[in-house]
């Protein structure tokens, strides 16, 4: 994909648009050639306005320096009413809601004159709802003649959407398939290479003891609007208690609140019968709450520094780690080596960068990291967002096994089969409040994505 | 080309003889770029290098460039504690000029015998040092004032302190100098005679350099505060996830920093001008900046650093001799600096795509049975 873009050079092997073969230097050259990508983390400057964001780097010219910004939305006007995209070019883009934002980027290729879309991971922040929408321009576009590249863990959408599959694994092309032929399981199988992970917990392993009782939690913005209002929820050892919600509803906020990251917020947590809402982070951390975070890159890796430091982070103050105000390197190198071998971090030694190491390889190590020194509580924020099908499996394994052994969990997910499939309760977080309880068992991902839109609001 | 590059990025390790290679290149461009300089002034290149490697190899300068470079090397450690954390304390500058005049007067006023007076001269000046850069933490972190801006104000209001205390306190007025009362006999740290055929000796400060540039390694490689402080310095956001309270970095960070400002001028009031006056030498904390960057604020690089720096700055006094401006030296530094920050960065982003298509060739082939089973 990064090579298709140009972001990144091929070994060996060649691309060809149309028929002739191309070489492709930097994203420039992709597309012009009429190649775009629309990426999983927007790019869009959100005090804009869609318009500025779709001309910004190709501003059309008028008299050689004023930006022509009439030609531009007419421009904009005409892509949008030819594809059905429904977008208007003078709304700030911080007024516009996920799908939209999603239009937008789409807009934006099409106006640097993509023939062929890119697509990665395009429904991994969208609702049930929002993903037909966005099916629904995907098929106007290709009616239009236009190509699209849709890449995607979800098997179901791929299914639906594509006209033609290719399945790859561990970076080589596993099989291409006419989705006419072919069933989800198969799909599955082909991308795990083996038999299907299902992220289902069997037997309940929930017991009366609270491990995390939150009262009245409520995070309030600069400007004093509260983004988290008065949630209470309680974990017991042994559950896994998930929230549901659109993405941008105080998720979180809600985690940094318990993690203790997050100033002006009110309420009480308790941890295992001892109020810790005015401990530090590092004293909920030394407490026994392990973290895996929703950004890994930003909050849970130092990316440029090898593994057993990245150990070392968050359990700067605990053994093995550190002997007083020492670092201990042999033994934080000696429990780097237990957790790549135990979490199963495919790497050729504890020596290298984070950064070296793929994402799922990074999610693992972190899994491990924060499973180390006996927790009572884990927050795990979107623990399989943007990992291979296999690490997904294997950490999900991880999940269910400490749960096992007593861990309470609070899991935050978009993957709503995830949620569905883990967790021994659910609740719903919309507009920073709770809004419904739900009982994982009984409920579907189309339903429970009518309640984190409100739909389902008194249903 | 392909092919030569897979070898080159994937099987070299870069970070061992490129991170010697990178600075090597960019001192050779930078005599390259000067040499242009040259030519376009009409003078020879090789007759001027030639003229400052002679001079700097003469016996005398090598004592000079040995003496002046401790100062630069202090200044650099000082520096690079605040670079590491992503802090720039700019205002190294007026920290150890603020320091060596209170500890000029203190020292002076000989309140204690001997040895004594030094460690009490030492203990002011780093004091003062810590005290002045504290200033520019804590407003940091409770306006958000960026330390870059302070610590440049603050360097002016200590040049205005420092001739306020010196004009109407310490101050003694000799022949038409106006300094300090100079430090008793007793008090001074005497140099060693290292280098054979020169009258001129090495400060004895050249120890405390290198206990410090051990102590500097020591504390930000082994120590659980150095982790932190790297930690701070890589990703704000993980060390305020993993539990790192980044406001108490920024305000120890600042006060280490600025405690190793205050013994930058240590070299010159105990080992050379027993005084503080006019003549006290200044701007060495910038030289610090410079020998940091260098340096890419590692101990052993910033020594090499600071030790060329010296060389440059004292070895263009010859170059007047040959009718070319001094200031030719000064185009050099620049241009070294700028070029190793550039090849740095290049080799810092080759070395990042190097480990990832090593992981990822070292993980292909093998395991891919073993790893199906996931």
């Amino acid at each position: 994909m990064k090579i298709l873009y140009g972001m990144q050079r091929p070994d060996e092997g060649e691309i060809k648009v149309d028929g002739s073969p191309v070489v492709f230097h930097t994203p420039g050259d992709a597309i012009s050639h009429g190649i775009g990508m629309v990426h999983q983390h927007f790019m869009l400057a959100d005090n804009l306005t869609v318009l500025e964001n779709v001309i910004l780097g190709s501003e059309p010219r008028r008299g050689g320096l004023a930006v022509d910004f009439r030609a531009a939305r007419k421009k904009i006007k005409e892509i949008s009413d030819a594809y059905g995209l429904a977008i208007d070019p003078d709304v700030p883009v911080e007024e516009l809601g996920v799908g939209a934002r999603q239009r937008v980027e789409i807009l934006k290729v099409l106006y640097r004159g993509a023939r062929i879309l890119i697509l990665d991971e395009p429904t991994a922040v969208l609702v049930p709802q929002e993903v037909d929408e966005l099916f629904d321009n995907l098929r106007g576009l290709v009616r239009e003649g236009l190509t699209i590249l849709f890449i995607s863990h979800k098997l179901d959408e791929v299914l639906r959407v594509a006209d033609a599959i290719t399945v790859i694994r561990r970076g080589t092309t596993v099989a291409t398939l006419d989705p006419k032929d072919v069933t989800a399981r198969r799909l599955a199988e082909l991308m795990v290479g083996s038999e299907l992970p299902s992220p289902e917990t069997r037997e309940s392993t929930v017991t009366d003891v609270v491990a995390l009782a939150v009262r009245n939690l409520t995070v309030s913005s600069d400007t004093g609007r509260p983004i988290v209002d008065g949630v209470t929820l309680e974990i017991r050892k042994g559950e896994v208690l998930g929230i549901a919600g659109v993405e941008g509803n105080g998720q979180a906020e809600l985690v940094e609140a318990i993690m203790g990251m997050r100033a002006g917020s009110t309420g009480t947590i308790t941890l295992a019968g001892a109020d810790i809402s005015q401990w530090s982070t590092l004293k909920r951390r030394e407490a026994g709450i392990g973290y895996i975070p929703e950004d890994r890159h930003r909050h849970g890796l130092l990316l440029e520094s090898p593994l057993w430091e990245n150990r070392i982070l968050g359990h700067q103050t605990r053994r093995p780690n550190v002997k007083g105000v020492w670092v201990d390197r042999a033994g934080s190198r000696e429990d780097t080596r237990r957790i790549v071998d135990a979490y199963d971090v495919r790497t050729p030694g504890i020596e290298v960068d984070a950064a070296a190491l793929s994402g799922g390889n990074q999610q693992k190590l972190i899994v491990g990291r924060e499973m180390s020194g006996d927790p009572v509580l884990l927050i795990a924020s979107h623990p399989t967002r943007g990992v291979d099908v296999g690490a997904q499996a294997a950490i999900w394994d991880h999940l269910r096994t400490a749960r096992a052994a007593g861990l309470a969990v609070l899991l935050i997910s978009a993957d709503l089969d995830e949620l569905i499939g883990l967790s021994d309760s659910l609740k719903v977080i919309l507009r920073g409040r709770i809004v419904a309880d739900i009982d994982p068992t009984s409920v579907t991902p189309e339903r429970l994505g009518s309640a984190m839109t409100g739909a389902g609001e008194g249903a | 080309m392909s092919t030569f590059l897979d070898r080159l990025l994937g099987r070299v390790k870069l970070s061992g003889w490129l991170a010697l290679v990178a600075p090597l290149l960019a001192v050779l461009f930078a005599a390259v770029i000067t040499s242009v300089v040259l030519l376009a002034t009409g003078k020879a290149p090789l007759e001027t290098f030639n003229a400052l490697a002679q001079y700097g190899s003469q016996p005398r300068t090598m004592a000079v460039i040995v003496n002046t470079g401790t100062e630069y090397y202090i200044s650099a450690l000082a520096v690079a504690i605040g670079f590491r954390m992503n802090l720039f304390n700019i205002g190294v500058d007026g920290q150890y000029r603020l320091a060596a005049v209170v500890a000029a007067g203190v020292g002076g006023a000989a309140l204690l015998p001997g040895v004594l007076n030094i460690i009490l001269i030492v203990v002011v000046a780093v004091v003062v040092g810590a005290l002045w850069a504290a200033i520019a933490g804590l407003l940091r972190v409770t306006r958000g004032v960026s330390e870059v801006i302070s610590t440049i104000m603050l360097n002016s209001i200590a040049t205005g302190i420092g001739s306020w205390l010196v004009t109407n306190h310490f101050g003694v007025l000799r022949g038409n100098e106006l300094a300090t009362k100079e430090l008793p006999a007793d008090s001074r740290v005497p140099g060693m005679a290292l280098i054979p055929g020169t009258q001129l000796q090495v400060t004895g400060f050249i120890v405390l350099a290198l206990v410090l540039g051990i102590a500097y390694y020591v504390l930000l490689n082994r120590t659980r505060f150095g982790f932190e402080l790297r930690a701070t310095g890589q990703s704000e956001s993980a060390a305020v996830a993993s539990g790192i309270s980044v406001k108490k970095m920024i305000v120890v960070t600042m006060v280490v920093s600025g405690v190793v400002a205050g013994l930058i001028g240590m070299p010159e009031l105990l080992g050379a001008s027993y005084k503080y006056s006019t003549n006290f030498p200044t701007g060495l904390g910038f030289t610090g900046i410079a020998i940091a960057l260098l340096g890419r604020n590692n101990a052993v690089g910033m020594a090499i650093g600071a030790l060329l720096w010296s060389f440059l700055d004292n070895s263009s006094d010859t170059l007047q001799l040959l009718d070319i401006s001094k200031e030719i030296v000064a185009i050099m530094q620049g241009v070294i600096v700028l070029s190793v920050i550039i090849a740095y960065e290049l080799v810092h982003r080759y070395r990042i795509v190097a480990e990832q298509r090593r992981v990822s060739r070292e993980l292909a082939t093998p395991q891919q049975a073993e790893g199906a089973a996931a």
